[in-house]
């Protein structure tokens, strides 16, 4: 057993050195390896009880940037990029005689994302001070909500594709402990040459929801499905725009690892993962990391480490002198957040716009991402994986939906051009769905071309490749200019049957003797003349016919 | 009657006081230097005086936070604020180009350090 475990950490040497002189395959490689080793071992190890392998936990700390138009306690504008220190207000600069005020659509959006990850929302929500001293927090403490938070007890479901063709949609569940609003920092530049920071404060409180995650997962591939899937609510919701490289949603994972049963290690923190495939890679390397010193005898530091996605390894960070103590106290300027259950609940006389109802927030949530893979199965037939794939997608779904409206094949028929030919094709060229060369329309009149019998699916997909080569002419136009267009005319059809035939007697023997796969050969040789525009049922047909 | 009519305090042994190394992580955490036996004679004085509160017994009392009676006010989304960066950047005394200057975080030094850097100053 322990065997095994040397395996996996030799191979993933190996993998790293192929990945070195080859590194195209690096990402296909480092693909199989994750998820090969790393979760399926692990869940088999699992359900064996008597097994002594060490297993990875993860638990994740996900920071979401709220999208809302100013700051969680001012009214100063919240951009990605503006002039440095130009969207700061004298409170978000920490000057004395200023007071926090809560921003409303914050409160709604920290419901929002709690109602749609099943939380229970607590009516009366606590602000408080968290205190460090770091020099992009100009106030020396960060208003949070520690003690009571306004979201509580939820959970997010999350699927990923697994098996041999990745074809197994695994469904799970993380625990969601809470979600809590809370003020962003601003932004520090180190200038080491000059032994300086430099400040920006226009982040600086900036609302935040955090969600804190119960270590309910046991690799990279899990942590970044989930994290996937939450990427997804947020966009659906409005509430966050989950964009991971402009920081607009942070990750930050805990991960230790111990033998199923055993309490739990000592934990690391994995931070700077800024792409949901680094999220994984870091994780998958820290767990194996963290085996290894165990198996060496050594015990696991509870530290910070960064991830360096150049080496693909995680590195110690700036050494945190243990464990902090943030002296957290009450926010004294801050009276409790109070939400009210429903119309019912409103106290008579209260102003409409300082009320924040939940009953009118739950009935005015947008369609989530689980809710829309099954009306795609509803909608079109189509099989788990399908959905899963069109909804993990940006746009697949939507330019999917234009095909549909733009022929009349069965939606089972036209879903794997979109998730496989299309698809294929815009991963290996690095593009995304909105910057496809074919559009919908153009993908629809091929498919209906098909539909309609004037080319078969062999010249399809010749057709296909030409429209990505030379992406201005219509699939009708090559159709033409080539002379694909399907034979159906019988005379012609049993002229090169009858050709074949006469010069194949050994195979017309064998087929009359009952072996009718030879059929298939004969077949294949007669689309070899007509260049595969031979109508197949016809020729069939007629093949049959001859060598009866 | 909750509050006794006499203080009821003891005496606190060497033992109970904070150990070197707690006085070392308070001062990191707070910034502020006790320096000298004085300086920790006065924290011991202040942490006995806040022990006083244990005194009372509050079971079933809820703590109050605010002093605040009003409920919580809750603001519109729209812009009202910002766009001052002359005004802000004014107030520091080094700036650059548009950004704040503030010195690498350095913990603070070990008390021997300290003590070496302030051994010729009047304190």
């Amino acid at each position: 057993m322990a065997a095994s475990c040397v395996v996996a950490s030799e191979l993933l040497q190996n993998t790293k050195q192929i990945s070195m002189f080859f590194p195209k395959t690096s990402r296909f490689i480092r693909r199989i390896s994750t998820s090969n080793l790393q979760c399926d071992k692990q869940h088999q190890l699992k359900t064996n009880s008597a097994s002594q392998q060490l297993v990875g936990v993860v638990g994740l700390e996900i920071h979401a940037q709220i999208n809302s138009n100013t700051k969680l306690f001012s009214g100063s504008p919240v951009r990605f990029s503006a002039p440095p220190n130009s969207l700061v207000s004298f409170l978000d600069a920490s000057l004395p005689g200023t007071l926090p005020v809560l921003n409303r659509r914050c409160v709604e959006a920290a419901v929002m994302t709690g109602l749609a990850l099943n939380c229970t929302i607590n009516k009366k929500s606590l602000f408080d001070r968290k205190h460090y001293f770091y020099a992009d927090l100009p106030a020396g403490y960060q208003i949070t909500q520690q003690r009571r938070p306004i979201a509580v007890d939820g959970t997010l479901t999350y699927s990923f594709l697994s098996g041999k063709k990745r074809s197994q949609v695994i469904r799970k569940h993380v625990h969601v402990k809470q979600i809590q609003l809370e003020q962003d920092s601003g932004k520090s530049l180190h200038d080491d040459v000059r032994s300086q920071t430099l400040i920006d404060l226009n982040r600086a409180g900036v609302g935040l929801m955090e969600l804190v995650m119960e270590p309910d997962m046991n690799c990279g591939e899990e942590a970044a499905a989930a994290v996937r899937e939450l990427q997804l609510i947020l966009q659906a919701l409005g509430t966050c725009q989950g964009n991971m490289s402009e920081g607009q949603l942070r990750v930050d994972a805990n991960v230790s690892v111990h033998r199923p049963g055993e309490p739990l290690g000592i934990r690391t923190e994995v931070k700077n993962l800024n792409s949901i495939r680094y999220l994984a890679r870091a994780i998958d390397y820290e767990i194996q990391r963290q085996i290894g010193v165990v198996q060496r005898g050594e015990t696991v530091q509870n530290e910070t480490r960064a991830y360096d996605s150049k080496s693909g390894e995680t590195v110690p960070m700036r050494d945190k002198e243990g464990l902090q103590d943030y002296r957290f106290m009450p926010e004294p300027n801050l009276p409790p957040l109070i939400v009210y259950e429903d119309d019912a609940s409103l106290p008579s006389g209260i102003d409409p716009g300082q009320a924040v109802v939940v009953q009118e927030i739950k009935e005015g949530l947008p369609e989530l991402p689980s809710v829309r893979r099954e009306r795609l199965v509803q909608t079109y037939g189509l099989l788990p994986e399908h959905s899963f794939t069109l909804v993990n997608e940006d746009g697949l779904m939507e330019y999917f939906e234009e095909v549909m409206k733009g022929t009349r094949r069965e939606p089972r028929k036209v879903i794997g051009w979109v998730t496989n030919e299309l698809l294929g094709q815009l991963k290996q060229r690095d593009l995304s769905v909105s910057q496809s060369p074919i559009s919908p329309a153009a993908l629809a009149e091929l498919l209906e071309l098909q539909e309609t019998g004037h080319i078969s699916s062999s010249i399809a997909k010749q057709v296909y490749q030409e429209m990505w080569n030379s992406p201005g002419k219509t699939a009708a136009q090559t159709i033409q200019e080539q002379d694909l267009g399907l034979v159906s005319d019988v005379a012609q059809l049993h002229s090169i049957c009858q050709k074949v035939v006469d010069s194949h007697p050994d195979e017309v023997c064998a087929i009359r003797s009952g072996n009718t796969k030879v059929l298939n050969k004969l077949m294949g040789l007669v689309q070899k003349e007509t260049k595969g525009r031979a109508d197949p049922v016809l020729v069939m047909d007629i093949l049959k016919q001859k060598t009866s | 009657p909750k509050v006794p009519k006499v203080p009821t305090w003891e005496a606190v042994l060497e033992e109970q006081l904070p150990p070197a190394d707690l006085v070392d992580k308070l001062e990191r955490l707070a910034l502020v230097d006790f320096r000298t036996k004085q300086g920790l004679a006065c924290l011991e004085k202040a942490v006995r005086f806040a022990g006083q509160l244990h005194a009372v017994d509050t079971s079933g009392v809820e703590p109050m936070d605010s002093v605040l009676e009003d409920a919580l006010h809750l603001r519109g989304d729209a812009v009202t604020e910002g766009d001052c960066a002359e005004e802000l950047l004014g107030l520091a005394e080094r700036t650059v180009e548009e950004y704040f200057v503030a010195p690498p975080n350095i913990p603070l030094p070990t008390r021997e350090e300290r003590s070496a850097m302030l051994k010729h100053s009047e304190f």
